[in-house]
């Protein structure tokens, strides 16, 4: 008997469900991440610096790992959503600091929903320019209001009030780490979704050939300023976080130089995948406090030192030092999806007798 | 007010010199390079140590600070940025990022970071009174130096063998290899001469925009200016753009203070939105 095949779309359907379906590996990792807070309490404040970076990091994998866009100014949304966190909190606009996160990172959205047309226009080389235009300018209207920013002082005099009126940030961190870990998570798991959709999917296509891409049908320019617009919020919770857990803003967070390092962090731990970000900022923040304890002024020259081998060896092969972990993860998904179909085979060819 | 405009022709000339060179490995070579800077700060901190230091006489000091960042240029073209070269633009950014941090640092650890001028002549110092306008003696020697290199390029670049050379090289290098151009060599001596210009005009810009270890980072986006918003035709199109940025940038730093880096950085934006290929660029996208 001649069973009808099954379509195209379903196949392709349960394909993508058994992509987007979490692995062993990373329920570890996460359980690892969130065991953290109880294994080591005497690292809360590099912690909470890591989980900021990995979060800032991730926004630039959106856009840099699935998109294809190169940014040298994140930074803008970072110190944006930095800014507006520490001036809702200071002047009393939203107390509650998940609000005010929102509220920050809703703000670098609509900020990089305008400046994503300019960014859309012209090669990668104008990409740069404008996106570094973009970081500069802003940091220079931060630096020119000092009446309302700080200027070159930082924003001070920032208290934020306790998370949902019960958790005081405390001396120790142990608030703030546990917070900005669980934004992370959330945010993560916000992204993985989004990046697993179909509209996750043309993203890499587009990345891969706008011009094919537009011929099948993708509106290349609106997906772009939609996952630009989504890396702003990310970028601008960062920078939110960071003022709410360390009670300050300045114009660091503008700083060319972090527009610089996230895309190390990232280049560290791989793209196009998510865990790049969050791994990369785990090595990059140790690297980075190794570095200093030896020669405490000029860690940067290692920065930049590793960046320049990291590029001589080549990208690919240092960004796939993980990759038989990810093959491994695949391997896993590929199986539980051929057991499930074959399962649902065996039971719809059953059902077909009366 | 003219005092101003010439100011900001001399600023713009000086951002020429200092721009030129990336505006061939950029705009015709196609090569991100960030780096650029840091050769210029390579240039001007030769001259410091020289003329500050050594007592050596200030023009000699110019021409040491050339030889020195196009022989380091040609080092490091030959080294390194000939690895880079058929690499992506991130690969490019992260690389040539990564040498700016490299040269900040150790600046930073050699000269110390405090922001330094080079004594120039007392001949130079002072001011002609022409017509009213106040033209300081040494703004004067710049507009002449990079007038003169300004010529010198468009006639290198125009009419002679190398020029040639290196004009094939860019539009097709695979027909020029075929044509016996060493495309290597053409790229390596346009590289160190961009790279010496720059250290000269970094010499020659140490009183005016002062040396400090961040200096490749803070006027990066000045020279990525002059060629974005130049466009890459020719010679002439970063030209205009440096006087144009030079003149906005002075002037908007006298009339408005307050908002003195906007102007230049709304210019390039407005710039790029109108004309992403480049305000003199005819046509044909890259």
């Amino acid at each position: 008997m001649l069973k009808p095949a099954r379509p195209l779309s379903a196949d392709i359907a349960g394909l993508l469900t058994a992509r987007a379906r979490w692995s062993a590996l990373e329920f570890a990792f996460w359980i690892i991440a969130f065991a953290s807070i109880f294994l080591f309490p005497d690292y809360y404040l590099i912690l909470t610096e890591i989980v900021i970076w990995a979060l800032f990091a991730l926004s630039i994998d959106l856009i840099l790992g699935y998109a294809g866009i190169i940014s040298l100014g994140q930074a803008a949304f970072f110190g944006f959503g930095a800014y507006a966190a520490g001036l809702l909190a200071k002047h009393g606009l939203v107390t509650e600091p998940t609000l005010a996160l929102i509220v920050s990172g809703l703000g670098a959205a609509v900020l990089g929903f305008f400046t994503s047309f300019l960014v859309l226009r012209g090669s990668d080389l104008t990409r740069l320019m404008v996106t570094l235009g973009v970081a500069l300018v802003l940091r220079e209207i931060a630096n020119r209001f000092p009446e309302i920013t700080g200027g070159a002082d930082g924003l001070q005099g920032v208290t934020i009030s306790p998370i949902f009126g019960q958790f005081r940030f405390d001396l120790y961190g142990h608030t703030a780490y546990v917070y900005s870990l669980i934004v992370l998570f959330v945010l993560f798991v916000i992204a993985r979704r989004i990046v697993r959709s179909p509209f996750g999917l043309s993203l890499v296509a587009i990345k891969g050939n706008p011009l094919r891409s537009a011929a099948v049908g993708i509106a290349v320019n609106w997906r772009l300023v939609a996952i630009y617009t989504i890396a702003a919020a990310y970028a601008g919770i960062a920078g939110a976080l960071l003022t709410q857990t360390s009670a300050f803003a300045s114009l660091e967070g503008f700083a060319f130089d972090r527009s610089a390092d996230g895309l190390l962090v990232l280049i560290i731990g791989g793209t196009g995948y998510l865990y790049g970000g969050l791994i990369g900022a785990l090595i990059f923040r140790f690297a980075h406090d190794y570095l200093s304890s030896i020669t405490p002024q000029y860690w940067q020259f290692w920065i930049g030192l590793i960046l320049v081998v990291i590029v001589l060896v080549g990208r690919d092969r240092i960004g796939t030092w993980l990759d038989p972990v990810r093959t491994l993860a695949d391997r896993i998904a590929a199986w539980r999806y051929s057991r499930r179909t074959r399962a649902l085979g065996a039971t719809s060819d059953g059902g077909g007798q009366p | 007010m003219l005092t101003i405009l010439f100011d900001g022709v001399a600023y713009g000339m000086l951002l020429f010199v200092l721009a030129c060179g990336l505006a061939v490995t950029l705009g015709l070579m196609n090569f991100v390079n960030l780096a650029h800077g840091s050769f210029a700060m390579a240039g001007g901190y030769i001259a410091l140590v020289l003329v500050n230091r050594m007592g050596v006489p200030f023009a000699l000091g110019l021409v040491a600070a050339f030889v020195f960042s196009a022989a380091l240029g040609a080092l490091f073209e030959r080294t390194l940025y000939v690895h880079v070269y058929n690499k992506s633009h991130l690969d490019q950014v992260l690389f040539t990022i990564g040498l700016v941090f490299m040269s900040v640092a150790a600046v930073d650890y050699v000269m110390g970071s405090s922001q330094q001028f080079i004594e120039i002549p007392t001949a130079l110092q002072g001011q002609f009174d022409v017509l009213g306008i106040g033209m300081s003696k040494y703004r004067l020697l710049i507009i002449a130096i990079c007038g003169v290199i300004t010529v010198a390029l468009q006639l290198a670049l125009m009419s002679t063998r190398f020029g040639s050379q290196l004009r094939a090289a860019v539009d097709d290098q695979r027909v020029a290899r075929g044509l016996g151009i060493n495309v290597g060599v053409v790229f390596a001596v346009t590289f160190a001469i961009g790279s010496g210009l720059a250290g000269l005009g970094g010499a020659l810009g140490a009183e005016i925009l002062g040396l400090d270890p961040i200096f490749p980072l803070k006027y990066m986006i000045y020279f990525l200016i002059v060629v974005t918003v130049g466009g890459s035709s020719s010679i002439t199109a970063p030209f205009f753009a440096s006087i144009l940025l030079g003149i906005g940038d002075v002037a908007g730093k006298y009339y408005m203070p307050k908002l003195g880096a906007f102007v230049i950085y709304t210019i390039m934006i407005v710039v790029l939105i109108v004309r992403p290929q480049g305000l003199f660029a005819h046509g044909r996208a890259r």
